[in-house]
């Protein structure tokens, strides 16, 4: 094929453009510091309120460290409100009670789909204590818009 | 008029009306943003025009333009009827039916579920059947058209396929592999379950066939519209197509590259390992490549139309070329709209960047600069070109639509820029309502939210002057010879012997080969576990 000069260097570029993109990516997955939360781990929906792994919903602190547990339904999180240390790194779990939503902390990158059937884990930190806010940002039914939660990060006490 | 005409004209017309629709329905929605109090405005209509939306823009109106468009390339470019136009025909009905069906199952407000359609909302089944006629209609078109192809062949063994129908062919390929996933979907799953047949539906299962459909549904949108970026841009221009067989290597880069890579929609679920998401990424950036050489390869093709025009310096070829011209313009705002809405897509594909723009306003901010400009904009400007040609009326209007490329441009430009800002400020998409009770993290989003509405009237503006020029033309147009479809040259003649590029049958293959790897062990893996369904919820 007879590639004129300019366009063969463009492709090049194109080349040299997309590997560093797939570097970027690489760096980021061999330094563990970007994973998309992928958990496997399967529950039934229709036994949320009682499954062992969901029953204590809010925050733990142990000696294993900060575990957040929420249970999402239209259209609200259970609980509403959560009050996590700073600093620490926090694992969410999630599942969801009915039909599928969205957990994102809004101003951070935690982010993820909560889907009937499947229990959602990702774990994160947070270094600026305050108020955030939680939405779900996947579209759950007319009152979508509404459901929301608050996560106050606090800065460990002495 | 020809009935070759009439079959093509009938998709182009259910195409320009559904986008007339969708567009009254994207207006309430912008007024909804801009948090105007309207006696009628409620989360239902909002929720219900944010579906219809999308289903008659993302699927109806591009699917009907592009069957009517691979006519027009089958009968004006390989000159020759269609092969079987009774099935064309029946094409044409089953599509529409279905369109209809889901078009009342929408309006009614029994399928308020967006035109994702995850399951467990639940939807009346007549939504559902509706969206698999429309499949089936449009794997008869597909028949048609290969059909009609054949017959070419038949005469003319051993030549290349002109270009224009070397696009078209990719088109057919990516939408044949693509659809398996959805049909498996709406048919094996959906509509069993919506009619009460099944219990229960695993959800991640229906996400996973979803978008193995749903991204090589965006390069079933793109590539009709690479090929009049190719085949019709550069001659509206005055010039050549500056590379005919860098153009078919980018036809079957799609083929191979389209399907296996539909995780990267599903960063964010639980369900799928990370490892396959991981590969799906890599594959994802693969398809940058035959985006970025289109992008040089059209470009430098409007650079040969300027100086074909008189241009001599560096960038003066820009100012040759005929912006007043509503085909010439709508095109190229919509690459210009294009080549932003490509690095966001970049961002959208980055495995860990996801998680700050995932299910934000971001992603409606990039769809409306690709599906939304590069698409819609370029299949506009193509209805400015064809329906005149087709229907031997002259346009109507003419000053509208000289002015309506350029609301659109501006309208997208912000309306995009709006969204993709309030959605790295984590503002989701798909709200009716942005104040979260009056949440101080909410209250930042407003102003760019106004903004966005700004942008969402210029574009109802748009596509009004659209629609009256279109009406007015079909109703009043002034009656005038038919004229032939003129098609870009190249500017180095075709090699008249095929290549390696025109070997559909073995690039196909390797497409299927990718699709295996990608997720055949992923599905099998996860039908092995534990699962459980869900019953259906409409919450609507």
């Amino acid at each position: 094929m007879n590639v004129p000069l300019y366009e063969k260097l463009w492709m090049w570029a194109s080349g040299v453009l997309i590997v560093a993109f797939l570097t970027t990516v690489a760096i980021g997955v061999a330094s563990s510091a970007l994973q998309p939360p992928s958990h496997v781990e399967t529950i039934d929906p229709a036994k949320v309120w009682t499954d062992p792994r969901f029953t204590a919903r809010g925050v733990t602190v142990d000696s294993a460290g900060v575990t957040v547990v929420a249970v999402a339904i239209m259209f609200a999180f259970n609980p509403a409100e959560l009050r996590v240390p700073a600093h620490r790194p926090i694992k969410f779990r999630l599942t969801s009670a009915d039909v599928t939503h969205g957990f994102q902390i809004v101003g951070t990158n935690a982010n993820t789909m909560v889907v009937p059937g499947y229990v959602s884990e990702f774990t994160t930190s947070f270094d600026r204590p305050g108020e955030y806010l939680i939405v779900c940002n996947e579209y759950c039914g007319l009152s979508h818009h509404v459901m929301s939660g608050k996560l106050i990060v606090e800065e460990a006490r002495p | 008029m020809t009935p070759l005409d009439r079959l093509s004209l009938a998709h182009l017309w259910v195409s320009i009306l559904a986008f007339g629709a969708a567009a009254a329905m994207a207006f309430m929605q912008a007024l909804s943003r801009a948090n105007l109090d309207l006696p009628w405005r409620s989360a239902k209509m909002y929720y219900l025009s944010v579906t219809a939306h999308g289903v008659l823009m993302a699927l109806v109106f591009t699917t009907f333009f592009i069957m009517g468009f691979g006519y027009v390339v089958a009968t004006r470019v390989l000159g020759r009827p269609v092969a079987a136009p009774r099935l064309a025909w029946t094409a044409f009905w089953t599509a529409l039916a279905g369109t209809l069906g889901a078009a009342a199952a929408i309006l009614s407000g029994r399928a308020t579920v967006l035109y994702t359609f995850y399951p467990p909302l639940r939807a009346h089944p007549a939504f559902y059947i509706g969206a698999a006629l429309l499949i089936v209609g449009s794997w008869l078109w597909a028949i048609a058209l290969l059909a009609t192809y054949r017959a070419w062949r038949r005469d003319h063994a051993g030549e290349p396929a002109p270009l224009a129908m070397h696009g078209m062919l990719a088109t057919v390929i990516v939408w044949l592999l693509a659809t398996v996933g959805v049909a498996a979907e709406v048919v094996l799953l959906l509509i069993p379950w919506s009619l009460g047949w099944t219990r229960t539906v695993d959800p991640i299962l229906a996400r996973m066939l979803f978008w193995y459909f749903g991204h090589p549904l965006v390069y079933f949108w793109l590539l009709p519209a690479y090929v009049i970026w190719y085949t019709v841009l550069p001659r509206a221009a005055g010039g050549k197509l500056f590379s005919d067989p860098l153009a078919r290597l980018v036809f079957i880069l799609f083929i191979v590259l389209s399907t296996p890579v539909g995780f990267h929609h599903q960063f964010m679920d639980p369900g799928v390992p990370a490892g396959w998401k991981l590969l799906h990424t890599f594959l994802t950036f693969g398809i940058l490549f035959p985006s970025l050489v289109t992008a040089f390869t059209v470009t430098a093709s409007l650079e040969v139309a300027g100086r074909m025009r008189g241009a001599t310096g560096l960038l003066d070829w820009l100012g040759k070329l005929p912006w007043g011209d509503p085909l010439f313009s709508s095109v190229a705002l919509s690459m210009i709209l294009f080549a932003v809405g490509g690095f966001g897509g970049a961002i959208n594909a980055s495995f860990g960047m996801n998680a700050v723009v995932h299910n934000t306003a971001w992603i409606q901010g990039h769809f409306h600069l690709t599906v939304g400009s590069a698409v819609a904009l370029t299949f506009m400007g193509a209805c400015y070109w064809l329906v005149p040609r087709l229907s031997g009326r002259d346009l109507e209007l003419k000053l509208l639509a000289k002015v309506q490329p350029y609301f659109w441009f501006l309208g997208m430009l912000c309306f995009s820029i709006a969204n993709h800002l309030t959605g790295l400020m984590g503002m989701p998409r798909r709200i009716y309502d942005a104040s979260y009770g009056g949440s101080a993290a909410a209250s930042q989003w407003f102003g760019l939210t106004g903004l966005s509405a700004v942008g969402g009237l210029l574009l109802f503006t748009s596509a009004g002057f659209f629609m009256l020029v279109m009406i007015g033309t079909g109703l009043a147009g002034p009656k005038r010879e038919p004229e032939a479809i003129e098609w870009a040259e190249p500017l180095q003649p075709v090699d008249p012997k095929p290549s390696l590029l025109d070997r559909f049958g073995l690039w196909t293959a390797l497409a299927i080969l990718l699709i295996a790897i990608a997720y055949a062990y992923p599905l099998w893996a996860h039908l092995q576990m534990p699962r459980f369904g869900s019953p259906g919820y409409s919450p609507f």
